[in-house]
């Protein structure tokens, strides 16, 4: 058997970089200095600099999580990142005004295409920054704010710092707090009752430098009646070093709201990927998350949805591909706090190489409770016979006619089914290939269609030359 | 039947937590080196350990913050002794007998002289000690869970008196199931009841455990059980646990299976306050094959805390596991399995479920079924629900005339019997139907 699959092809279109002259770099290391740094440079108001100091302190007294994670993250050195870097310059409105270097790299990965043909809004961030950031007019007028972090604090405080953190809060884990202490870029967006969004809006995020951290913050509200579908994707070039993501994203879905969160991970794999994502749904609301996981060399990322009000719905679709020397630490969050609440998961990975799966889910349901429902199932596929797949959920049922079912399942492809594509002339590789994007067929489906195509086929290329 | 009348050493009301206490108790075992020095350890082991916490991933859930080991003492033989023997009649046909209080022998049933002339030995650990050391030194002890009671596990070993040596030799084949009694009497008792089960190449023997309180007393309970499945061997173990309702206790079993082993495992838990069981089979032989069965039936403020383990190391072996919980009245119920299979342990098929029956909205059940797997030619699952009775087969019993309450029972036993099904002993299978029984009985009232 081949053990090293030649997983690398597609990566390659994000693994590139260009020299770039920061006017703004935070230098390396973090300590009260940095953030001081980062307020002044961003010019912001006290109480987020009082914010962003006091989640230092938190972030300095927790300790990792190596107790149930990775150990794989104490080699992160936190001394070695460079925590802010900007050219300086506000989000360009218009494509020409993006500068050259920039603008290259976006245009390498297709963003401009991309808005011109399906999207709404389209930001680019590029290291800790905007660098270019677009809605379609009709969308203004409708009153949608699309907008980075500190603008949408500085700007709108009435609209984004009754959220901000409430969700998820500073010290709710190590990695949040991080954030909140040096939080840069992100989307800040806004739906007004009742305003539908029909194409979704996308933001792109990129590593450009070494040894740098990013830390994007996004905030999503969607207001009564209203409905949005947001995209994000994100790239960084091959370094010999180390670089650090660590995101937090908190949705609120108010009455009756529609919110749906697509993510397709493609860091490149020496990037540590360690995400904070939580959806807030009130009555009769609607949160999805939708995520694809396919590089990076850690992952920790378990997107959740609170379920407040009555009759809330979340759901979490979830793929994951882990090649070699990936762990995909993966996983859900469904907490209920409201009578007739439902959320369904839906996990599957696969397992490639050296490469490690985890599922770790939570499910909790109170005891004050009635009629609330979950259901969740994991499948995990299997490919060489050093490759692993872990699943560790957490369910803690009480409360009244409530049910939860949770299912999980291991395999590898079956011999038969290859046996019998080959019997129709199909190389190994072809049938292998086949039968892996089948058994994520239904989930991929659930991606918009630019998405899926190009999943598909990110499949098909990170399976060639896996069996031999 | 024979009594034991010897008078053991006076041990009255002592602080298990007292280093003289230990002291005394080593000073009363049978002189043996190995012994010796194993509790010694054990004891070193329990004194350097902490108390476990929640924040522990082992511990998870779990009610830490009241457990204790403050005020068990060890104890003379109790008084009721009498009666106690005469409650020790939930079997009648058994191949051998023993029955314990308070950590004292009170009898022995020997094996027929047709068993020992085939080379069954069922000592107590006592009487092991004296005639096969070499037996003890190379089984006892050798496993620990890797589930978290360490801590426990330790002071059972350090203190271990009670406790039954089933050995049986190659080919040898036992119909009737061997029978230990470990009761809890006094008022503060600690007991610590060893379990070790011998079966060499292809014998069959089963044996159960009856771990029982006299009176209502508080008491403690560490115990520990090992089963080693030797090639081809099949054993049946059973544990029926019906502590009174303010015992604590730690249950620690282990279970090895070489080539070719089948091994069924079956535990009841009806009583205590607190009851931890740990349950780890190690599948070190190709083609073996482990079965792992628990009910529990849980009410009051009943904490049940089950952890189990099927660590899969060599190919071509299956083990399935059936944890069913039910749940009244403000209890509470962790299931937290793992299935663990190694490189080398292709085709496997390993399968986990958990099942809790919610019968009051204040009952809590937490389930944590786990899987990690290093192999890729395998098949595993797990499966957890947790709900109410079924709407729809309520109501078809109602809807034929049924009374809802005793539908409702109807549905809850039907619930239990899935697990009691298993119990090969039609004897047993019916005492277990009466305990749970009663148990609900007691509660109508």
């Amino acid at each position: 058997m081949q053990e090293k699959p030649s997983i690398d092809i597609d990566r390659s279109k994000g693994d590139f970089h260009y020299e770039t002259d920061y006017a703004y770099d935070a230098g390396l290391g973090l300590s009260e200095k940095t953030v001081n740094y980062i307020a002044d440079v961003k010019e912001e108001d006290d109480w987020i600099r009082d914010f962003r100091l006091k989640a230092l302190r938190i972030f300095q007294e927790k300790p990792l999580p190596t107790h149930w994670a990775s150990e794989d993250l104490l080699s992160i050195n936190f001394d070695k990142i460079r925590y802010y870097l900007s050219k300086g310059q506000q989000p360009s409105r218009t494509w020409e005004e993006v500068p050259d270097d920039i603008k290259k790299t976006f245009e390498r990965l297709g963003i401009p295409e991309q808005e011109r043909k399906f999207l709404a809004g389209v930001e680019a961030q590029f290291d800790s920054e905007a660098a270019y950031s677009r809605m379609k007019d009709n969308l203004a007028k409708d009153g949608v704010i699309f907008v980075g972090s500190t603008e949408g604090l500085m700007k709108h405080p009435e609209i984004f710092r009754k959220f901000f953190g409430k969700v998820i809060p500073t010290g709710d884990n190590k990695f949040s707090a991080l954030n909140s202490a040096v939080f840069s870029g992100g989307s800040f967006i806004y739906i007004p009752p009742g305003v539908k969004v029909k194409q979704p809006l996308q933001a792109y995020f990129r590593i450009n430098a070494e040894n740098f951290g990013q830390f994007e913050r996004t905030l999503i509200i969607a207001d009564e009646g209203a409905e949005v579908t947001y995209m994000e994707g994100c790239t960084a070039p091959k370094f010999e070093t180390t670089t650090l993501h660590s995101a937090v994203v908190e949705l609120v879905a108010l009455k009756g709201a529609k919110i749906q969160y697509i993510t397709v991970q493609n860091w490149s794999n020496n990037v540590f990927n360690l995400v904070t994502k939580r959806g807030l749904a009130e009555e009769e609301a609607e949160i999805r998350w939708i995520d694809c996981n396919i590089g990076s060399r850690l992952t920790m990322k378990y997107p959740g949805v609170i379920l407040k009000g009555r009759k809330a719905r979340g759901e979490v679709l979830s793929i994951a591909l882990a090649g070699d020397g990936q762990h995909q630490d993966t996983g859900a969050k469904m907490i209920h706090a409201a009578d007739e609440t439902s959320s369904n998961i839906i996990a599957k990975s696969i397992s490639l190489g050296t490469g490690r799966s985890s599922y770790r889910g939570l499910v909790h349901i109170p005891k004050h409770l009635k009629n609330c429902k979950n259901n969740t199932e994991c499948d995990a596929l299997l490919i060489n016979s050093n490759s692993r797949t872990d699943t560790y959920p957490a369910i803690d049922v009480r409360g009244e006619r409530n049910s939860v079912q949770h299912e999980a399942s291991v395999s590898k492809v079956s011999a038969e089914q290859i046996f019998y594509m080959q019997q129709r002339g199909l190389s190994e590789a072809e049938a292998m290939s086949l039968s892996v994007n089948g058994f994520i067929n239904d989930l991929v489906r659930e991606f918009p269609m630019e998405y899926s195509v190009e999943l598909k086929r990110l499949i098909e290329l990170e399976m060639e030359g896996s069996v031999g | 039947m024979h009594q034991d009348t010897s008078s053991a050493p006076t041990t009255t009301q002592v602080d298990i937590l007292s280093g003289d206490t230990f002291q005394k108790h080593q000073a009363s075992m049978p002189s043996n080196a190995w012994m010796q020095a194993q509790q010694a350890a054990a004891w070193n082991t329990f004194k350097s350990l902490p108390m476990p916490k929640r924040t522990e991933e082992r511990w998870r859930f779990a009610q830490t913050v009241g457990l204790s080991l403050e005020g068990y003492t060890l104890q003379d033989k109790p008084a009721d002794a009498e009666a106690i023997l005469a409650q020790s009649a939930h079997l009648e046909d058994y191949a051998g007998r023993l029955i314990f209080a308070d950590g004292h022998l009170l009898a022995k049933d020997a094996i027929s002289e047709e068993l020992a002339a085939q080379g069954v030995l069922w000592l107590s650990l006592e009487e092991a000690l004296h005639s096969k050391p070499e037996l003890l030194e190379r089984y006892l002890f050798s496993l620990s869970t890797q589930l978290g009671s360490d801590k426990f596990e330790a002071l059972g070993r350090a203190y271990a008196r009670a406790g039954s040596i089933l050995y049986v030799p190659k080919d040898v084949q036992v119909k009737s199931p061997f029978v230990a009694y470990h009761w809890a009497s006094q008022e503060g008792a600690s007991i610590f009841p060893q379990t070790l089960i011998i079966a060499e190449t292809t014998s069959q023997v089963s044996l159960v455990d009856f771990y029982l309180s006299a009176s209502g007393a508080p008491a403690l309970a560490c115990g520990s059980s090992h089963v080693h499945a030797g090639p081809g061997a099949k054993v049946f173990r059973k544990s029926i646990q019906n502590w009174s309702r303010k015992t604590h206790s730690f249950q620690s079993d282990t279970h090895t299976t070489e080539r070719d082993a089948e091994l069924y495992s079956l535990a009841v838990h009806l009583g205590g306050e607190y009851a931890r069981f740990e349950n780890d089979v190690e599948i070190t032989g190709a083609g073996s094959h482990a079965k792992l069965y628990s009910l529990t039936v849980a009410d009051d403020k009943q904490m049940f805390d089950q952890r189990s383990l099927q660590r899969h190391q060599a190919p071509n072996a299956t083990s399935d596991l059936l944890y069913k919980n039910a749940l009244c009245d403000t209890a509470k119920t962790i299931f937290s399995g793992m299935i663990c299979v190694g490189k080398q342990a292709q085709q496997t098929d390993a399968y986990q479920t958990n099942r809790n029956l919610l019968l009051n909205p204040s009952a809590e059940a937490i389930s944590l079924p786990g899987l990690e797997i290093e192999a890729n030619d395998v098949k595993c699952s797990h499966g957890s629900t947790s709900g109410q009775i079924d709407e729809s087969e309520l109501f078809y019993m109602l809807a034929r005339g049924i009374p809802k309450p005793v539908a409702q029972k109807l549905l809850t036993f039907g619930f239990f019997e899935e697990v009691i099904a298993k119990v090969d002993d039609p004897a047993l299978a019916d005492n277990l139907r009466l305990m749970v029984e009663e148990k609900f009985a007691t509660r109508e009232h």
